[in-house]
């Protein structure tokens, strides 16, 4: 019985990120249109979208090879598998030993690796662009985000997410500078890998300024759906990470009875929802900058998440 | 005579060395250049077979051979450290004989190729398996030589003859200090075999020293920063599969001797030694990729990658050594499992990637990136294979750079609990490092694999390359498999590591075969664990589901059109990005601190017809800061003593004399 429900647990957690992460682009999406005193399109548009797009007939450049077809699915895959290890509204899933966060870091490299030479396969000065800076933002944002892991790691004395989450959980953790730090480093590590501004604008079509959108500028009908379903569930997996990590009020555990799930589906989406707004919020105040200026802004996540680290090798003897 | 393992080796080593006599004497006649290959590929088999069968039986064997210095013999000895390296030469010369069957048909001077190829391998057997000190040096200056001559098998194209050079006087240097860590390694008494070496413990006092010595002589044939000049020159100078076998497998073989003093023969460490070996590796591994991102040249690029992963392979030795000299056993078994486990990787993959650079060597004569482009549809095979390969040096699951590098990072997160302050500062500033390397090399592989296999060719020769013939590909298939097998399933490759960790730390990791589901958990499970074969078979599920799942609903047409762009395609290949200015945000961020990058761009003044001119200056700072200024105080030495040569025979007499009697003073004083 406890069997099943696992399973359960776990198939309900890789459908529910599905479910929920184009409603997350939308959110976000309606809450700047607000702000700016548009009235914005619906919050359900991007599943709209996402279907147009998938009816649609794809074409694809002259020269494109089977890479370029493939990587879309690849690229998907990979963010899917990622976002379904991670906990979301349980922690203790299933199969979550199977990567840790380590491992879901490494999950998303994967996935950049083919959409930076997905880039690169038509041979456009665009596509060029566009992987030539996501490269260079990766190169930063990659090492600051493992220099999350590892302070993490080192408060929790495990990779494992689920008994990351269980240590934030417990009161024992009180209020820790390094936290704090990781907070910070973590947050802007998100809104580079998310192609967010200030690093890079989602609603761009200034070709200059463009990283993200100058390598899927190639693409269309269904390899654009999942593309564009793949960078939605990596914003749903970077919020829920934030969210699971640092507030991980409503959690259900491995265990649990069945009303506890329900309790941590709810806190999970109204986590996502604060997540969406402030996300929404941050993206109006903020100006966009210029590209040679996010290597200071990754470098600074970078020190921050390294710093947090030292912390706590000089504050710790043994693990 | 019972035919032990050992013994069925050395034979197999004979048949080599006869193989290259044969090579000596025929290699122009057509039934040599035919057989060589073949039955090196067959030897080599046979060899890794053997060391491999050694490796999982255990235990070792030693043997006394009549041969070399008079009452010292010829020592050779299989154990199980002997026996991992032993497997990956024995491999790897398989995979590179099989790859040379197709490529060598192109070789222009079989004649220069056939007598050292043999030799080589069996010169890099020997050094896995010397027993003592001599039988190891004379071993590891053979297999310089071998490969030295086979770097000067071009001799006639631009730069083969300094990259010849400085590999010569950088393998006389480094074998100079191995020499001196011998010497200082043998004791007073002078023993020169390792088992008598290894039971003088305690009466060391310059044990440090001899590491250091050992460090320095390893080092420069592994391609340690700063003594890495001479391997971006002399590795992709020669033949293809040579350079696969130089840069894939003789690093290891490097490392093995490495591994051999400081584990081994040195006795219990010193904490401090770990610091060198941190700090070098640390700074190995960024270095080398940097300098990796801004090469044009794709086997120059592999080398300089190789050098990273060789940064890598010392990081984690280092580790291992600290925990070592701590008494944390599990620790440093886990340390050197990862070390020993990535250099298995990086012998595959790297074989692998050389290959693959060479099919496009011999495809369009072309190793320069900027005049690829396109080849994914010409070498439809060759291209698919090598994304396995830059998938795999990536690090990127589920393929095997990313176990490994796994493995070190667990390695680093237990290293709070070491005791010294100066470690505890080290260790966290190398796992960044270590970072840092991961995330650059995905950035120099998309880089060398989106322009030469990706876009639209930018030559001639890119555009009408034909694929290779099969036994390339078949030989790079095989690695390719390998990456893949290692990556879902490393749980028996550790397992098969366990004695080894267990005679030189003391302790090994839990058994790995034994875990639900293949996990890989090396210490406990809660602890941290990852499990390849779930990740791949998730992966592949959610793939395939999700394209059938959209074709099922999707509209199934699909059109070709000329690439949008937008809206302004340009047909010229030209417009694309170049490899160089795919690196230029790369080289913005960190040439200026590594390199010293200055760009300069000279606009004509409105209204006027000169054309722009944009220059890029980039130092070498290790070749400029180091060895030129040596080079030329060697050069003004040789020139103030070089009156020397012109004395009377009264002089040279005089000069004879007075060296005799300082020397015997030297001597009385020292009584």
């Amino acid at each position: 019985m406890a069997l099943i429900s696992d399973y359960l647990v776990q198939g309900v957690q890789m459908l529910l990120v599905l479910a929920l992460a184009p409603l997350v682009t939308g959110v976000v999406r309606k809450v700047k249109a607000r702000l700016l005193r548009r009235r914005g399109a619906s919050v359900w548009q991007p599943y709209r979208d996402l279907l147009r797009l998938i009816r649609k007939e794809a074409v694809i450049a002259e020269n494109a090879s089977w890479l370029f077809r493939a990587a879309p699915y690849l690229i998907f895959a990979a963010t899917w598998v990622a976002a379904s290890l991670a906990p979301t509204f349980a922690s203790g899933l299933m199969f979550s030993w199977a990567a840790d966060l380590i491992a879901i870091v490494a999950l998303l490299g994967s996935a950049r690796f083919f959409q930076t030479l997905a880039g690169l396969d038509i041979g456009t000065s665009f596509g060029g662009i566009g992987s030539s800076r996501e490269v260079m933002i990766a190169s930063l944002a990659e090492p600051a985000l493992l220099m999350v892991a590892f302070t993490l790691s080192l408060l929790a004395h495990s990779t494992q997410l689920s008994s990351i989450i269980e240590v934030t959980q417990s009161p024992a953790v009180g209020l820790r500078i390094s936290l704090a730090m990781v907070l910070v480093s973590l947050v802007l590590v998100a809104l580079a890998e998310n192609a967010r501004i200030p690093v890079d604008n989602p609603a761009t079509h200034l070709e200059l300024t463009m990283v993200h959108e100058a390598m899927v500028l190639e693409y269309s009908g269904r390899h654009l759906a999942m593309i564009e379903f793949g960078a939605a569930l990596k914003l749903l997996l970077y919020m829920s990470l934030i969210g699971g990590i640092f507030v991980p009020v409503g959690m259900a555990r491995s265990g649990d009875p069945w009303p506890a799930y329900f309790v941590g589906m709810g806190a999970y989406v109204a986590k996502l929802g604060v997540g969406a707004v402030a996300l929404g919020v941050f993206e109006t105040a903020i100006a966009k900058m210029r590209v040679f200026r996010v290597p200071e802004f990754l470098g600074g996540a970078l020190m921050l998440g390294f710093l947090a680290i030292l912390l706590l090798f000089v504050s710790r003897g043994h693990l | 005579m019972n035919l032990s393992v050992l013994s069925a080796a050395i034979w197999s080593i004979v048949a080599l060395l006869a193989l290259s006599a044969c090579g000596a004497v025929a290699a122009r006649t057509r039934l040599a250049q035919v057989l060589i290959y073949p039955l090196c590929a067959a030897i080599c088999a046979a060899i890794g077979a053997l060391a491999l069968w050694g490796l999982l039986r255990g235990g070792s064997e030693s043997l006394v051979l009549p041969l070399g210095v008079p009452w010292i013999g010829s020592h050779f000895r299989l154990d199980a450290l002997a026996a991992l390296f032993l497997a990956i030469v024995g491999f790897g010369g398989c995979a590179a004989s099989v790859y040379a069957i197709g490529y060598g048909r192109h070789e222009a001077a079989p004649a220069r190729v056939l007598p050292f190829y043999p030799a080589f391998l069996a010169g890099m057997s020997l050094v896995v398996l010397a027993g003592d000190a001599f039988t190891f040096l004379v071993s590891w200056e053979f297999m310089s030589v071998m490969s030295w001559a086979l770097v000067m098998a071009h001799h006639k194209e631009p730069g083969n003859t300094l990259a010849g050079y400085v590999y010569l006087v950088m393998a006389s240097f480094g074998t100079l200090a191995l020499l001196l860590a011998f010497g200082l390694l043998a004791g007073p008494e002078g023993h020169y075999d390792f088992a008598s070496m290894r039971d003088l413990v305690g009466a060391r006092p310059l044990a440090g020293v001899a590491l250091m010595l050992a460090l320095v002589g390893t080092g420069s044939k592994a391609g340690l920063v700063p003594l890495h000049v001479w391997l971006p020159l002399a590795h992709p100078a020669a033949p293809s599969h040579v350079s696969a076998l130089m840069s894939g497998i003789m690093t290891k073989v490097a490392i093995y001797g490495f591994i051999r003093i400081a584990f081994d023969l040195l006795g219990p460490p010193q904490w401090w030694w770990s610091v060198a070996l941190l700090s070098a590796g640390a700074v190995t591994a960024v270095v080398g990729l940097l300098y990796a991102l801004l090469q044009d040249d794709l086997k120059r690029l592999l080398a300089y990658s190789t050098v990273e992963n060789i940064g890598i392979i010392f990081l984690g030795l280092g580790l291992a050594l600290a925990f070592k000299a701590n008494g944390m056993g599990e620790a440093a078994a886990l340390a050197l499992v990862a070390s020993l486990l990535h250099a298995i990787n990086h012998a595959t993959f790297k074989s692998l990637l050389f290959f693959g650079a060479g099919s496009v060597l011999s495809a369009t004569g072309e190793r320069d990136l900027a005049a690829m482009g396109g080849l994914i549809h010409r070498l439809p095979f060759t291209a698919a294979l090598m994304l396995v390969g830059a998938a795999a040096i990536s690090a990127l699951p589920p393929l095997n750079g990313f176990v490994s590098e796994w493995l070190l990072f667990q390695a680093i997160l237990i290293s709070p609990s070491l005791p010294q302050w100066l470690l505890k500062f080290l260790t966290p500033a190398a796992g960044a490092m270590l970072a840092l390397a991961a995330a650059l090399a995905a950035a120099c592989f998309v880089r060398a694999y989106g322009m030469a296999f990706l876009g639209r060719p930018r030559s001639p020769a890119a555009e009408t390359a034909r694929e290779v013939d099969g036994f390339q590909i078949g030989a790079m298939s095989m690695l390719a498999l390998g990456c893949l097998l290692i990556g879902i399933l490393p749980g028996p490759v550790l397992d098969a590591l366990a004695p080894i960790a267990r005679v030189l730390v003391g302790q090994a990791l839990p058994a790995q075969s034994g875990q639900p589901w293949l996990m890989l958990a090396p210490l406990a499970d809660h602890r941290s664990s990852y499990d390849g074969l779930m990740v791949f078979a998730f992966i592949a599920v959610s793939a395939a589901a999700s394209a059938l799942l959209v074709r099922a609903v999707a509209a199934k047409a699909m059109r070709r059109a000329p690439a949008w762009d937008c809206g302004f395609p340009d047909p010229r290949p030209a417009t694309q990005y170049s490899p160089s200015s795919f690196a230029q945000p790369l080289r913005r961020v960190f040439g200026a601190l590594v390199f010293g990058a200055r760009e300069r761009v000279e606009m004509p003044a409105p209204g006027t017809t000169g054309p722009a001119r944009f220059t890029l200056r980039i130092h070498d700072f290790v070749w400029e800061g180091l060895y030129l200024p040596i080079a030329a105080g060697v050069g003004r030495i040789a020139e103030r003593l070089n009156h020397l040569q012109f004395l009377t025979i009264r002089q040279y007499l005089s000069l004879v004399f007075g060296a005799l009697v300082l020397l015997l003073t030297l001597l009385t004083v020292w009584r």
